[in-house]
């Protein structure tokens, strides 16, 4: 695309729109929205860019080899996370029974293991949601 | 033939009163004494704070008390992904451009 106007709103927007998927994510244990909602946006925020600045821009900022490697081990972060409850004692993905501090309730780390997840399932969906685009818009 | 209609008519009227029958003793909508509303739902909104430190209640419920399901839910994810890229993905080999079709079996 070349149009000048959507280049520029899009090159000041873009960067606040990813922060605010992370935001979003980063937020879902104490505030609505949560890990699939905030990888969405984030994958929103790249999908604007290859959109307007053209797929080979889009895969310049975001390789390939980034998008393999968040595929292939985010579910794999989840299940060595829940393992720490099977090396404790105590079942599969336990949270606050495996020792994990709860925190204050409300501040950014509340809660355990749970922000963890959320980060992990958000970058999981996210760089889900990229690939789709640039495997579809390719064909 | 005719009868075959027949037939399936009065199977599909006897099949009618049985569903409405059912509906007719289903528990009333959003009342607070509803069978639903049990122990679970009791214990999620008491004790989910104490139990997993978080203030969001489904945040609570998702990853924590079915954190399994989430887990799999990403893995649905995972396979959508997989399967999208095996069947669109161009595999561009330079070597040999004459039969595309079976770079990916070589």
């Amino acid at each position: 695309m070349k149009d000048y106007i959507l280049k520029r709103i899009v090159a000041v927007i873009l960067p606040f729109m990813c922060m605010y998927g992370f935001y979003v994510i980063l937020h879902g244990a104490s505030s609505p929205g949560g890990s699939f909602a905030g990888g969405i946006i984030v994958a929103l925020s790249f999908i604007v860019f290859s959109t307007i600045y053209g797929l080979d821009e889009g895969r310049r900022i975001l390789p390939e080899s980034v998008l393999v490697w968040t595929e292939s081990f985010g579910t794999l972060w989840y299940g060595l996370l829940g393992l720490i409850g099977i090396f404790k004692g105590v079942p599969f993905l336990a949270n606050l029974l495996a020792g994990f501090k709860p925190g204050t309730p409300g501040s950014l780390f509340s809660g355990g293991l749970i922000p963890l997840l959320t980060l992990g399932v958000g970058i999981r969906v996210a760089s889900t949601m990229v690939t789709l685009f640039f495997t579809i818009k390719e064909e | 033939m005719k009868i075959r209609n027949v037939l399936i008519v009065i199977l599909a009227l006897i099949a009618l009163y049985g569903i409405i029958i059912s509906v007719a003793e289903m528990p009333p909508y959003g009342s607070p004494d509803n069978p639903v509303h049990n122990q679970v739902s009791e214990r999620y909104i008491h004790k989910a704070l104490e139990e997993t430190g978080v203030l969001n209640m489904v945040t609570a419920i998702v990853l924590d008390y079915r954190a399994y399901d989430t887990m799999f839910e990403t893995i649905v994810l995972f396979t959508a992904a997989i399967a999208v890229v095996i069947n669109l993905k161009k595999y561009h080999d330079k070597s040999s451009s004459a039969d595309k079709e079976d770079s990916l079996i070589k």
